[in-house]
């Protein structure tokens, strides 16, 4: 951890670091959203990545996810995992749905 | 009575009480978020795409905010960041810096709001509907009575409620102002979360997420004023607390970074 | 704290309320250690006492819907004159209507699940018990515990509040599926979903409390293969908690947004209320809130029976003087159970026009689930091999939930397929499977574990003949009532009406013309009359326990050793009762939580503290 002075300094500069990448990935979606591309998916798409690519470092970086125990992994897995099945299976539920109307 | 680890961490796991407890809550914060997100892809995708809005909301307004809680992020790492080298005026200045940026995010989201609660959709009696920003109502005014007028600013008028939902790259709306009598009004409802489900899930995510950062900001508050006085008998413990008040603010910012986009640039 | 404590040996029992936990009281004033104590005992009994009223209350609605369903229409006995003075018109001449039914159904349901079972397992069981067994003198965040209480305090207070709001509680159900829940133009199910929010913001902090303790507080020694079963119970009780009861929270904030705000994020275009099209935007997605509520609600199934099943654990190897057969098993099988929970929860939904791949997925991993159950319930059965069980009181009620968790479990397989459910979704068959679980299942073990730690937190014994009529009398009664419900769910009588099926009845049909195949035979209604005075004999039954619980606080015998079931965990190596920060010397742990009968020792058991012969 910083300890001594010339590490703190070190760490402000990299802080400093992660804040300009965290304003262009900002800038990045708004502009992704509003770039005239053919598909309107695409924007969604690129936006989704870029908010995914800030939310990367913040958890990364300003979490300290990058250099945590193994056990808060796991923890985080879990809940990743279910997150995921919430999602999906509900989606799958909502759309998988008869095509034929039974009479 | 001492409870161990609230200090050291516990050499088996790793982390100090603290820290596990905060991850458990993220945890089921996370699954808060991802409930409410789900929610909202289900609402989306039930909509038929034509009606779904885009562009109702303000990206300017959005992306300051987005900044301002980045930069609030950035704040609360550097306090930290102090009083891990026991700097602990450069942290009582940094922690100020966030709490202020807190204040000003929910300044304009409360102004956000209420441009909402101005915006009218006037459906006349003639089919034709008017929407725009509610300048005043005459004092008589009365819809049931059908006395008195309204006058709106920011007017479109459209033939077809379909035209108002996707507004990213239609036209700026007329200047002027527009008067419409009651006895013309049909309906006339503002753009509260009872407008649409896009309104609806728009301020249910919001609001939660307001309400997260006023508790996050109540916890750093509490830790920059009466809470800073266990920086003299226990710093130790003090650092802890601000890293876990901290972890918590992350995560506030990180799901907004992600409301950003899905509820103002898609 | 330790230094005011006297310091002995543990053979013999030290009286904690004359001395030095009688000093503690004097520091901290009446406030501090009865209402606002940070200790985890004094918030454990705290729960204890609160959900143990709400189990009274919620059986009292029941007893009296089941008084409606036996005879409709006819004044409730002795309760229907106060239940009018009390409610007013909803209960006019003591006779209970539709929809006071409806509302007592509702918060039937929603007290026993979320103010009663629940709080009793992870609230009282879990804080009681959970840092003496691991060996830690406290919850590892003490304040956070008292809050959790008190969110469940208000939570309770708002849903018992509900009942004398104009138009009373609510009325949809404890699972309050919208549309409908949102149209009752009353507040009640303002108030329930408000309460929800508080219980929830409980449970969160309780069940992060409790994994937070369980991982970082345990006792040098005490590994994770050395646990009780009971604190791996809780263990994965709490994630199931934690992970699951967050979409709830979403799903109810959306509800509340949409009763109290107007938005429709759960109410269709085109929604009819009434006979008019209802004055909402519309769009919402009815399925959305059933898909959140059960996310949560299978997982609180299993939150309702794993520690249910940790305690049945601890009473059966304590009193089968022997290891519990299969520990690794029991763990791993818990854990599989808590995993798998998640990701079963539509096959309650298979009615909503669910399709076939779907259908399909939910019911393969509700079989799946089953195994994890079985090689529990297994394990437990297998424990008895062999030992010289001793018969108390908690031996009988944790024997006898092996059966009753059996039946309950089995008979949910015929739900667990689409094909069988569409027939039995929403009848009686679905009441008699499910409190089979709950009923003669989880609150079985409850009692057992009253029975068996009471002298722990009291001091004294509670009456052994008294328990055993409680014990056969609940025994024979909960049976009455919940095994004619299989007979009348398979003749199709379904749940939540408030005539007890006399609309659907044979003999209504033959008396008004009615030409319709079947009806509800006049032996299926009888039966409604069986499961009345069966209600009211478990009723009268539960008189004993209740007595002999507040006669043996003041006047039981005392306790003799702080350890009267000679028992290996470390609840029982502390005084009697334990003090604020539990044990006299923080203790080490040298083995596993079960070494009973070890041959070549002098007596059957040997406690996880007690260090190897050769290190001592």
């Amino acid at each position: 951890m910083t300890e001594s002075t010339e590490d703190f300094k070190n760490h402000t500069r990299r802080t400093l670091f992660i804040f300009a990448s965290v304003l262009c990935g900002t800038f990045l979606m708004v502009g992704a959203s509003f770039a005239p591309l053919r598909n309107p998916h695409m924007n969604l798409v690129l936006v989704l990545v870029a908010a995914c690519c800030n939310a990367f470092i913040v958890a990364g970086f300003l979490m300290h996810l990058f250099s945590e125990r193994k056990m808060i992994y796991t923890m985080l897995g879990f809940t990743a995992f279910f997150t995921v099945m919430l999602f999906a299976l509900t989606w799958i539920a909502e759309h998988d749905v008869p095509q034929v109307l039974v009479r | 009575m001492e409870i161990p680890y609230t200090v050291e961490a516990r050499p088996d796991t790793g982390v100090y009480n603290a820290k596990l407890g905060v991850w458990l809550f993220l945890a089921s914060e996370v699954m808060l978020f991802g409930g409410l997100f789900s929610a909202y892809v289900l609402l989306r995708v039930g909509t038929p795409p034509e009606l779904w809005p885009h562009g109702w909301l303000n990206v300017k307004l959005g992306t300051l905010n987005t900044v301002l809680l980045a930069s609030s992020a950035i704040t609360t790492l550097l306090a930290w960041a102090a009083l891990k080298v026991k700097k602990f005026n450069h942290y009582r200045i940094y922690h100020g810096l966030t709490l202020l940026l807190a204040v000003a995010f929910l300044v304009i989201k409360s102004t956000e709001y209420n441009d909402k609660f101005h915006h009218y959709e006037i459906v006349q009696t003639d089919g034709k509907i008017a929407d725009g920003h509610l300048v005043e109502k005459s004092a008589d005014f009365d819809l049931v009575k059908k006395t008195g007028e309204v006058t709106l600013h920011h007017v479109r008028v459209v033939e077809k409620t379909e035209e108002l939902a996707d507004l990213r790259h239609a036209k700026p709306p007329g200047e002027g102002e527009v008067k419409i009598a009651a006895a013309n009004i049909k309906k006339m409802q503002n753009y509260g979360p009872y407008h649409n489900n896009y309104l609806g899930i728009y301020f249910t995510l919001t609001i939660l997420h307001a309400l997260h950062i006023l508790g996050g900001a109540i916890v750093i508050a509490f830790l920059w004023g009466p809470g800073s006085k266990m920086w003299k008998t226990e710093p130790e413990r003090f650092t802890n607390r601000v890293e876990v008040s901290g972890l918590f603010w992350h995560f506030v910012d990180l799901v907004w970074i992600f409301l950003f986009p899905v509820l103002y640039l898609t | 704290m330790v230094t005011k404590m006297q310091s002995t040996t543990h053979a013999t029992p030290h009286f904690q309320a004359d001395h030095g936990h009688g000093a503690h009281h004097h520091d901290e004033g009446f406030w501090r250690t009865y209402v606002f104590s940070i200790d985890h005992k004094v918030i454990g009994i705290q729960y204890g006492i609160t959900a143990l009223a709400f189990l009274l209350f919620g059986f009292s609605l029941m007893l009296m819907m089941r008084w409606q369903i036996a005879h409709p229409g006819i004044s409730i006995p002795l309760a229907g004159p106060l239940l009018e003075k009390l409610l007013g018109s909803v209960a006019a001449k003591g006779v209970m209507s539709p929809d006071l039914y409806n509302s007592f159904g509702a918060m039937h349901g929603t007290i026993m699940v979320f103010l009663a079972v629940v709080p009793l397992l992870s609230g009282m069981y879990g804080n009681y018990l959970v840092p003496l067994q691991i060996g830690a003198n406290d919850m590892a965040f003490p304040r956070l515990n008292m809050m959790s209480y008190q969110f469940y305090f208000i939570g309770g207070i708002v849903m018992f509040a509900s009942f004398f709001i104009p138009g009373g509680a609510a009325q949809a159900g404890w699972t309050s599926y919208p549309p409908l829940s949102e149209v009752i133009p009353t507040d009640g199910q303002t108030y329930w979903l408000i309460g929800m929010v508080f219980l929830i913001t409980s449970s969160l902090l309780g069940s992060a409390n409790i994994i937070a303790t369980i991982v970082q507080l345990r006792a040098p020694g005490l590994t994770w293969m050395r646990l009780p079963f009971f604190v791996w119970s809780q263990f994965v009780a709490s994630f199931l908690l934690l992970l699951a009861f967050p979409p709830l929270e979403a799903a109810g904030v959306m509800q509340l947004m949409d009763k109290v705000t107007g938005s429709s994020m759960f109410l269709p275009t085109g929604l009819s209320v009434g006979g008019k099209i209802a004055n909402v935007a519309g769009g919402g997605n009815p399925l959305l809130w059933q898909h959140l509520f059960w996310f949560l609600a299978h997982p609180e199934v299993y939150v309702l029976i794993l520690p249910a099943l940790g305690i049945v654990a601890e009473v059966i190897a304590n009193n089968t003087r022997k290891p519990l057969w299969g520990y690794k098993s029991l763990v791993y099988g818990s854990l599989g159970l808590g995993f798998m929970s998640f990701i079963v929860w539509a096959h309650h939904m298979y009615l909503t026009g669910m399709g076939t791949t779907i259908a399909t997925f939910f019911q393969t991993t509700t079989m799946i689930i089953s195994i994890p159950s079985v090689i529990i319930l297994t394990c437990l059965l297998m424990s008895l091999w062999g030992g010289s069980i001793r018969f108390n009181t908690p031996m009988l009620f944790a024997l006898a939930f092996l059966p009753m968790f059996g039946i309950g479990g089995l008979t949910g397989l015929p739900l667990g397929f689409s094909a069988s459910d569409l027939h039995l979704h929403d009848t009686y068959y679905v009441i008699a499977h499910f409190h089979y679980v709950v009923a003669p299942g989880t609150i079985f073990a409850i009692f057992a574990g009253i029975y068996f730690w009471f002298p722990k937190a009291s001091g004294r014994m509670m009456n052994e003949f008294w328990g055993r009529v409680h014990f056969w009398l609940s025994f024979i009664f909960m049976n009455l009532i919940f095994m004619p419900m299989f007979a009348q769910g398979l003749a199709g009588m379904s749940r939540r009406m408030s005539d007890g099926g006399v609309n659907y009845s044979a003999s209504y049909f033959q008396a008004n013309g009615i030409v319709a195949a079947g009806g509800l035979s006049n032996n299926i209604m009888y039966l409604n009359n069986t499961i009345l005075w069966a209600a009211v004999g478990l009723g009268l039954a539960q008189i004993p326990f209740i007595i002999n619980f507040f006669y043996s606080i003041f006047k039981g015998p005392r306790v003799t050793s702080d350890n009267p079931w000679q028992a290996t965990t470390l609840e029982w190596q502390t005084p009697t009762p334990p003090g604020h920060g539990n044990f006299l010397t923080p203790p080490s742990v040298y083995r596993g939580p079960y070494e009973y009968s070890v041959p070549g020792h002098p007596v059957d058991f040997i406690a996880q503290d007690q260090p190897d012969k050769a290190k001592a």
